[in-house]
């Protein structure tokens, strides 16, 4: 009979949380953004892969570190939605429902398996002015490790984090119209330090959530548009 | 529900089956243990047609429990995505609930796929759908639906009535389905011309309906005294467009003083 050795828990969650961080701040970073006319995610991505994702009528994904890791995460979001939109009803998927369900399975994935996921994710959720209590946006950040923080007008995740936090904290007003904010998204990208200093449409991948629309508000916007915005 | 190792398809209905067992619930176990079901309500008439700018969906907006009427203004055409509709006759609680289910498994697939499904994977998706309710079929509970859609690969307009095997064939001109399809179908045949345009396309269903609505009594047609009007929708490039009551109404006026005699 073998006896497990002992592992003092407090090196082990150090290792595996300096591990996870690692890999994120080797990818490149989303942006979050409230605007006028709704929440607007920003990549640096140029690849077919997408980071970003919709989940729902008013909710959406982003997803930093290892796609595989978090484009299972995305899909998960989609099968809980989904499935509670159909138990329920469609105005019953909200944004914080599914940033708990994620938080409860990062934690449990993050004490629970020797290799802790790679990743940081995002769950917006636009409001809806015809809903009574539903009008408020919403941005959660989910960490490797199951930490979820509601984040207000904005948010970051991936690598460089702390610089673009900073930009963000310094140029980001409420009530920006759409064209303003995607400038700003832009702009706060090519700070990042492990990022492009010069991005084109071509290198971004943005999608919003737009609250004047009805049903699946979850839309993605074209290199022509995004060049139209950002002259 | 299992998240990690849980089902990893792109079926929402597979999801369910696997996840959540209690939200697929087979109906026709029931009839082992109640035998016979009591009287439910049935949708009656349905009608699609191909037309130049893609497909037509048209429906009356009654339903009958027996020799009752159960609703007056039942919603028979529903929207399954943005390029699809379904018309549903049959048993009307099975059939609201399959074309429900149906708009969720298109979105599903959309969502986690990235791509939407093929018009003609969604045509096989609902055959697959209507297969699985085959015992309820043969206990009374059939859903006959008519599906229609317009195909943004071919950039045209295509229609599929299915039966209660799941069988499913392609229609290249018009169909009905209900208890006043044979009429629907007699007056289509008449009517109907090549690339109509949208408002003939609108004048040949509501007149399809018309027939149907006089000659079956199970069929509503149009309520002037209510103000309930046949439901008409389309799915274009662009869409799906619902026509309005006002238009659909002016549409039956022409219809109707274009069948007064002369003497009157």
């Amino acid at each position: 009979m073998s006896f497990p050795f002992y592992v003092n828990p407090e090196q082990m969650t150090q290792d595996k949380a300096e591990f996870a961080r690692k890999g994120i701040a080797r990818g490149k970073s989303i942006v979050t953004l409230e605007f006028a006319g709704g929440v607007l995610m920003i990549a640096e991505n140029p690849l077919q892969l997408q980071k970003l994702g919709e989940i729902y009528d008013r909710v959406a994904f982003a997803g930093v570190g290892k796609f595989s890791e978090f484009d299972r995460l995305r899909k998960i979001g989609v099968q809980w939605a989904d499935t509670e939109g159909y138990r329920f009803s469609r105005d019953d998927v909200r944004g914080k429902a599914l940033a708990n369900v994620y938080s409860q399975l990062l934690g449990e994935e993050f004490t629970r398996s020797p290799k802790p996921f790679e990743v940081e994710i995002v769950i917006a959720e636009c409001g809806d002015d015809s809903l009574s209590g539903h009008e408020n946006n919403a941005i959660y950040k989910v960490g490797f490790d199951g930490t979820i923080q509601d984040q207000k007008g904005f948010c970051a995740i991936g690598g460089s984090v702390d610089s673009l936090t900073n930009h963000l904290e310094s140029n980001y007003s409420d009530g920006l119209d759409l064209g303003a904010t995607l400038r700003l998204g832009r702009e706060t990208l090519q700070r990042a330090e492990n990022g492009t200093s010069d991005l084109p449409p071509e290198s971004l991948e943005v999608a919003i959530l737009d609250r004047s629309g009805r049903g699946r508000r979850f839309r993605r916007l074209s290199h022509e548009e995004m060049a139209s915005h950002l002259g | 529900m299992r998240f990690w190792d849980g089902y990893k398809g792109s079926s929402f209905m597979e999801l369910l089956d696997a996840e959540c067992p209690s939200l697929r619930p087979n109906i026709h176990h029931w009839f082992a243990e109640v035998g016979q079901l009591p009287e439910t309500a049935h949708g009656t008439t349905c009608v699609s047609m191909i037309f130049s700018d893609g497909a037509l969906v048209a429906a009356d907006r009654l339903a009958t429990m027996g020799h009752q009427v159960a609703s007056r203004e039942i919603e028979k055409v529903y929207a399954t995505d943005a390029h699809s509709l379904m018309a549903i006759a049959g048993a009307a609680g099975p059939a609201i609930e399959m074309a429900r289910l149906i708009g969720v498994q298109f979105e599903h697939r959309e969502k986690i796929e990235g791509e939407p499904l093929e018009l003609e994977g969604k045509a096989n998706t609902l055959g697959q759908m209507i297969r699985q309710n085959l015992p309820a079929a043969m206990q009374g509970l059939a859903v006959v639906p008519l599906f229609a859609g317009f195909d943004l690969r071919r950039r045209i307009g295509r229609v599929w009535k299915y039966e209660i095997t799941g069988g499913r064939y392609e229609e290249a001109e018009f169909d009905s389905v209900g208890s006043g399809s044979i009429f629907a179908r007699e007056s289509l045949k008449k009517s109907f011309k090549t690339n109509a345009t949208r408002e003939e396309a609108i004048a040949i269903a509501i007149e399809a309906l018309t027939d149907a609505a006089d000659e079956d009594r199970a069929t509503g047609g149009v309520d002037l005294h209510r103000g309930i009007y046949p439901r008409v929708k389309m799915c274009k490039a662009d869409g799906i467009e619902e026509v309005g009551d006002e238009e659909i109404a002016q549409v039956y006026q022409t219809i109707m003083s274009n069948r007064r005699h002369p003497g009157e």
